[in-house]
């Protein structure tokens, strides 16, 4: 991983999944280190997200690293006609790291091709936000105690839920049954659900998933957006289905717990919060000590 | 049925013959490999009955040879191409289309919102599928197929 570029999940394996978590488990005993001393890690944003951002500059400012960067595209000198390419080979003077996001697809790639120092992408508009991913694994494992033979259920938005489809492809080296629950206008993309049966994986398709939900042991919620609905009608008609409310959880398995990428909007109804299979909190907070080993790993700190 | 083909375009001497092209994009064929810009003596045909194609379109160019990766370009819209080399007004011999692994800088990513179609980057696609000719994007990870398929 040294050296290396993270823009798409895919770009590492199984092992070198396994390798980040067990790493991230020992900055979560102790998140305080100072090995990135000296160094500097530029976060471009060219689009705001505050929330990944700011796990991000957590993570290396508590391992003693600068940063430097943007916050949105209006303080770079891309609005004022400046490349991607050339703000890049710019920046990359600067700093031993990169973390960008970006709004246009595949721009991370493109970075990682341009610049001298690796790249981490932060999320390039709705492709791949690899980060995220590996800190919800961790968050699964964490919970779960193993990543194998579990039952993942992904609601909502499925169709272009960017976290779903990378979540997919992790998850899918594991030996997990995936139960998609969406409307039939946000269904899992066929081309995912090939990939899942080329490997010989288990799926089933749902509309709703009050009688099935007791067999979760991970409940993965996404924001319904109601823009996604070429008829608001139907959007009207189905979006309750696709909210999880606390009485839901009444028999579900003593171990399941609720993830989401956050931030959510109404998926999640707020009486699920104090219940203790709510882990979308603790997940965003698990971020950092996944990017302190994702950027340890490609420094070749440890 | 060989001699009407010869009677439609006529003979050359020494150089290639481009069979089995889809007549639609004959002209797509023409600018993929350059052939605009060339010197050569060059005579094509086109709406010409083909028993596989429907219509085809043949190109000969004379004094003209292609290198494999150069010809496997046009693979993306003419995958049923076949080549004969002419030397001396015999066929030496003959060459089919093959789709490459890789495809770079010529079709475009049909993605309004890839890198690519945003910033001056040279297209690059993996091939997915070598018979539909079904090319997934480097750079957004998207898929473009022969349908929605633009030559850059
Ligand atoms: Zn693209």
């Amino acid at each position: 991983m040294k050296n290396r570029s993270l823009v798409s999940i895919s770009d590492y394996s199984r092992e070198e999944y396994l390798k980040i978590l067990d790493l991230a488990e020992k900055f979560e005993n102790n998140p305080r280190q100072d090995i990135l001393k000296g160094m500097v890690v530029a976060t471009l944003f060219f689009e705001p997200s505050t929330r990944t951002r700011l796990s991000f500059e957590s993570a290396v400012n508590r391992l003693g690293g600068k940063v430097l960067g943007f916050s949105d595209a209006s303080s770079s000198s891309a609005t004022k006609g400046e490349t991607l390419r050339d703000t890049i080979k710019m920046v990359c003077n600067y700093a031993d790291l990169i973390v960008m996001r970006h709004p246009l697809e595949g721009s991370a790639r493109f970075a990682s091709e341009v610049s001298k120092v690796p790249v981490i992408n932060a999320g390039d508009g709705a492709n791949q936000h690899p980060t995220q991913t590996l800190l919800d694994l961790y968050s699964i494992r964490k919970t779960q105690g193993t990543l194998e033979n579990l039952n993942i259920f992904m609601v909502g938005d499925l169709k272009y839920g960017r976290t779903v489809h990378s979540l997919l492809m992790a998850m899918s080296e594991f030996n997990t049954t995936f139960y998609f629950i969406s409307p039939d206008e946000l269904k899992m993309p066929d081309e995912y659900k090939r990939y899942l049966k080329n490997k010989g994986l288990k799926y089933y398709e749902f509309k709703d998933f009050t009688d099935i939900i007791n067999q979760a042991d991970i409940i993965y919620m996404t924001r319904v957006q109601k823009e996604r609905f070429s008829d608001p009608i139907e959007y009207e008609r189905t979006k309750n289905a696709y909210i999880l409310r606390n009485h839901m959880l009444k028999d579900s398995k003593p171990n399941v717990k609720i993830l989401h990428p956050l931030p959510r909007v109404n998926e999640i109804h707020l009486d699920v919060d104090t219940n203790e299979k709510a882990y979308y909190f603790t997940q965003a907070l698990n971020g950092v000590f996944v990017r302190q080993a994702i950027i340890s790993s490609i420094l070749g700190l440890n | 049925m060989k001699d009407v083909k010869h009677l439609v375009v006529s003979a050359i001497k020494d150089g290639t013959v481009i069979d089995h092209i889809p007549a639609k994009d004959l002209f797509k064929v023409i600018t993929i490999l350059g052939l605009d810009h060339i010197e050569n003596q060059m005579t094509f045909g086109s709406n010409l009955e083909s028993k596989k194609l429907g219509k085809k379109a043949i190109i000969k160019i004379s004094d003209m040879f292609f290198r494999n990766e150069d010809i496997n370009k046009i693979a993306l819209v003419a995958p049923e191409a076949k080549l004969n080399i002419i030397k001396d007004y015999n066929v030496v011999e003959k060459k089919v289309v093959e789709v490459p692994d890789t495809i770079t800088g010529i079709a475009k990513c049909v993605n309004p919102k890839c890198i690519t179609n945003n910033e001056e980057i040279t297209t690059r696609f993996s091939v997915v599928d070598k018979k539909k000719v079904i090319l997934k994007c480097h750079y957004c990870e998207k898929i473009t197929d022969q349908e929605n398929m633009r030559i850059v």
